[in-house]
């Protein structure tokens, strides 16, 4: 059975495995964290957020300053796709941000039907229009 | 459940008895103020439960209460003198005789109320059997020092016991962020603030009617201590009425459905709450999500400021664990109390994640708070607290991270998983003389043009609301234009390239380009970070905010161009700073900190409102809907290419598809070409201890030790010593020029 954690990561309960929510590659342990499955990119804030104003002209452009902030970039390494994007400090560790009991989560799912798809929510629905 | 992990045992009851006779000082009580969770079930609370008990009925009872409450808070809304008033920033609510906050009104700012339960409970226990105070039927009390349980010092509340046959069945209470509250800067939210003294007004809850008039020599006193008397002595009547019509829509209900009933609803309310909020969290996944984000200054200076969160979910209970967090700061106003971060967290529950659970604080009975005491989070009680919001909005914006990261698994949704919302105050604060001759102080309604996050299927809303009220409204620019000596030549105009990237982006802030005319004396102010570090990530792949600058033109009078020469201006920030249309003007630009300063006619003052966070990646947009912005004029071209590999006709907008999905996987594969496995890139990515090229105050790797400004000062958290005090900003100027000049004159011989 598996268990969408993130729109891009996924936990296959009987292997108890990440895997990548587009192409399916295992990405690792699920028990471990799924960030040493991925491919990981530091790059500059300002490849991302350019400057609005021009960087020549002023100190403060709307894009990030490099000595205080990186972007890095968690990819699949089979298909390239984004699976976690973390802002940090030059050097800072990054966090192990997602650490399940795997062993609740499989206690918990014994319980709930499979589903192909993950479960957005409720959608919005608009009040009747009166006057 | 409830109290804090922290606090020690109390004291015995005879010690608390003598200390209680003998107190010279009755500060906050810590055993009020560390215990969020519900007071114990009264005994007459369980007479009325035993004798009302069909959840059907206490339903209809609640729902009669609420609707008079929301009937008050329309008279706030409307009624009220305040900026903040008239936009929603305010609440009304019902408390239960203990306290407990047990209906909120449906719009307003839940935090608001969910702390004036600390200040009703100060009075239940110290007023109600002091003979000097004592609680009538009538009384009305006051309180607005953030200590004794407000969000911060320029919110006012005031509380009203509601009594049945000489017994109190219950509380009305209503807030309003007033502004002006006397503090050393107009508007009520100080940057300047070094010591509590300098923040104004220090109103301990006291009693400030009887019989339902308000004191004249209290009002007087409170009048003479704030820029605003008009405005403070209006809002105390518009408060103090907006209680009275609570008192009587329950004393209606009373007398519709008995006492009973009534006590029975509201104590029910609370204890159905946790049980539901407890039966949701069941169907959360046990474990720990993590998430720390970092601040750019304190307002005073730019510094890096870790907020450090571990949320941890087992069984029915959630624990919010801030340790390692930044070292308080104790001559800056920063600093945030850990209530208003609770309260903040009870709205991020009861607007972004469960909005159909009933708006009181039973919603925060099942969490626990764990905070490293004193902290930039939990600060020292002469610590300055002010500015709270510089802190707590990114508290805030890490538990919505950690909480989503628990949620988008749950089959069982309640609302949809979101990207983060943006979370700074964006605005101008102002103050002076308007051109009506009246002495103002307060905030910009744009505080509640935030952009909301991106959902898994839908892009964030533009300018949507605050983090702290839903339900809230950017104000009529004309509206304000009558009353105050400034316009905002463009307002409302979407910022091009200010997104949140991703496959769903995130909603987009309005830039506001001001300019003050018409008064002698008048000025801004601006209180808000990310001018160097975002103020917010993206999720799942999607990108976050970018940073915001002050951007300004001085030098120059634009009432006089746009008479003279109104073709040379621009309509945009991006435009008027890069094209730089006045000749002899100075452009520059600043982190988003100004202290007061008094404007000249026709210079211009530009900021803009942030966007939320981007959802997935931005490769899977829809490319259709890159041409959506693209046509709204929301992104630029470099943008539709550079971040989402757009390929369409520069003319026509007509998108090759082929040509983009080809372009796509070519940009994953160099993705994958320059990326490295997390093991190998960590060995060269991460370092000990911070660079050194930024003052760092917080942890880094182990949240047992905080740094205090520099790589090589490593303290056990919460064991400051000596404590962080920042020099005068000023004093650094100069230390720094006078060196400058000991040396120029020592190479001059």
């Amino acid at each position: 059975m598996k268990v969408f954690i993130t729109s891009m990561l996924t936990i296959d309960l009987d292997s108890e495995r990440w895997e990548c929510g587009s192409c399916g590659h295992d990405i690792g342990n699920a028990r471990d964290n799924y960030k040493k499955g991925l491919l990981v990119r530091d790059r500059d804030p300002s490849e991302i957020h350019a400057p609005i104003l021009d960087a020549e002209k002023y100190d403060f452009t709307f894009a990030p300053d490099a000595d205080w902030c990186r972007i890095l970039e968690y990819c699949c390494p089979n298909c390239g796709h984004l699976a976690e994007v973390e802002y940090l400090p030059p050097g800072h560790p990054p966090a192990h941000d997602i650490d399940l009991d795997i062993d609740a989560l499989k206690a918990q799912w014994a319980k709930r039907e499979p589903l192909s798809a993950p479960v957005l929510g409720p959608d919005f629905v608009a009040p009747p229009h009166s006057h | 459940m409830g109290d804090d992990m922290d606090i020690g045992g109390a004291p015995s009851s005879a010690v608390q008895d003598f200390l209680k006779e003998t107190s010279l000082y009755l500060a906050p009580d810590p055993e009020i103020m560390n215990n969020h969770g519900l007071e114990p079930r009264t005994a007459y609370e369980d007479q009325c439960i035993g004798k009302e008990g069909d959840p059907v009925r206490l339903e209809i009872v609640r729902e009669r209460i609420l609707a008079g409450v929301n009937e008050s808070y329309e008279m706030l809304e409307n009624m009220g003198a305040a900026p903040g008033a008239k936009w929603g920033d305010c609440v009304s609510a019902v408390y239960t005789a203990s306290g407990d906050l047990s209906l909120a009104s449906s719009g307003g700012v839940v935090i608001f109320c969910n702390l004036v339960q600390y200040p009703i409970k100060f009075v239940n226990k110290y007023w109600s059997g002091d003979p000097t105070v004592g609680i009538n039927e009538g009384d009305v009390f006051i309180v607005n020092d953030a200590r004794y349980g407000q969000a911060h010092n320029t919110d006012q509340s005031m509380m009203m016991p509601v009594f049945h046959e000489g017994r109190i069945i219950a509380w009305a209470g209503a807030t309003v962020h007033e502004g002006e509250n006397g503090a050393i800067e107009p508007g009520g939210m100080p940057s300047l603030a070094e010591q509590i003294w300098d923040e104004g007004l220090k109103m301990s809850p006291f009693k400030v009617a009887e019989n339902y008039k308000l004191r004249r020599d209290l009002v007087t006193f409170l009048q003479n201590s704030v820029r605003e008397p008009k405005l403070q002595y209006a809002d105390m009547k518009v408060k103090m009425y907006v209680c009275r019509r609570i008192e009587t829509r329950i004393h209606e209900a009373i007398a519709e459905y008995g006492v009973e009933a009534v006590v029975a609803a509201l104590r029910m309310n609370l204890e159905d709450t946790d049980a539901e909020v407890r039966r949701r969290l069941l169907e959360w996944p046990d474990g720990t999500t993590r998430h720390a984000w970092w601040t750019d200054g304190t307002l005073r200076e730019n510094v890096q400021i870790k907020i450090n969160l571990e949320l941890t979910k087992k069984g029915d209970e959630l624990t919010f664990d801030y340790r390692g967090s930044s070292p308080e700061f104790t001559n800056r106003s920063n600093n945030s109390l850990d209530i208003t971060v609770k309260g903040m967290l009870a709205q991020l529950f009861l607007t972004f994640i469960w909005p159909d659970i009933p708006r009181n604080q039973g919603v925060l009975a099942p969490m626990k708070f764990v905070f490293d005491t004193p902290s930039v989070l939990k600060p020292s009680f002469g610590t300055p607290n002010a500015q709270s919001m510089m802190t707590v909005f990114t508290a805030w914006s890490a538990g919505q991270v950690c909480a989503m990261k628990f949620l988008y698994s749950n089959p069982n949704k309640y609302t949809r998983v979101l990207a983060p919302w943006f979370n700074m105050i964006n605005t101008f604060l102002f103050g002076g003389l308007t051109q009506h001759g009246e002495m103002v102080g307060n905030v910009c309604a744009d505080i509640n043009g935030m952009g909301g996050g991106a959902l898994a299927d839908r892009d964030g809303e533009h300018g949507c609301s605050p983090i702290f009220a839903t339900m809230s409204d950017i104000g009529e620019q004309e509206f304000i234009e009558e009353e105050m000596p400034f316009i905002q030549i463009v307002s409302k105009k979407m910022m091009r390239d200010n997104q949140g990237f991703g496959r769903q982006r995130g909603g987009m802030g309005y830039q506001m380009v001001l300019a003050m005319r018409d008064s002698p004396a008048f000025g801004f102010m601006l209180t808000a970070m990310g001018a160097k570090f975002p103020n917010i990530p993206g999720l799942f792949g999607g990108y976050g905010c970018p940073t915001y600058p002050l951007a300004r033109v001085s030098g120059v009078d634009v009432f006089e161009i746009l008479k003279t020469d109104p073709g040379s201006f621009r309509y945009s920030i991006e435009e008027l700073m890069n094209d730089r249309p006045f000749k002899d003007a100075k452009y520059s630009t600043h982190p988003m900190t100004l202290g007061y300063t008094l404007a000249s006619r026709g210079e211009l003052y530009m900021i803009s409102q942030g966007t939320g966070g981007g959802f997935g990646d931005p490769l899977d947009r829809k490319p259709e809907d890159v041409i959506r912005d693209l046509d709204e004029d929301l992104i630029t071209h470099d943008v539709a290419w550079r971040v989402y590999r757009v390929v369409y006709d520069n003319e026509t907008l007509h998108v090759d598809e082929q040509a983009t999905e080809e372009a796509r996987e070519i940009m994953r594969r160099e993705r994958i070409a320059k990326s490295k496995p997390f093991d190998a890139f960590c060995k060269e990515w991460v370092k000990d201890k911070p660079n050194g090229k930024v003052p760092y105050y917080g942890s880094w790797d182990d949240r047992s030790m905080v740094h205090t400004g520099s790589p090589d000062t490593l303290q056990p958290a919460a064991q400051i010593n000596p404590p962080v005090v920042m020099a005068h900003p000023l004093q650094v100027k100069i230390d720094r020029l006078e060196a400058e000049l000991a040396a120029c004159r020592k190479q001059q011989g």
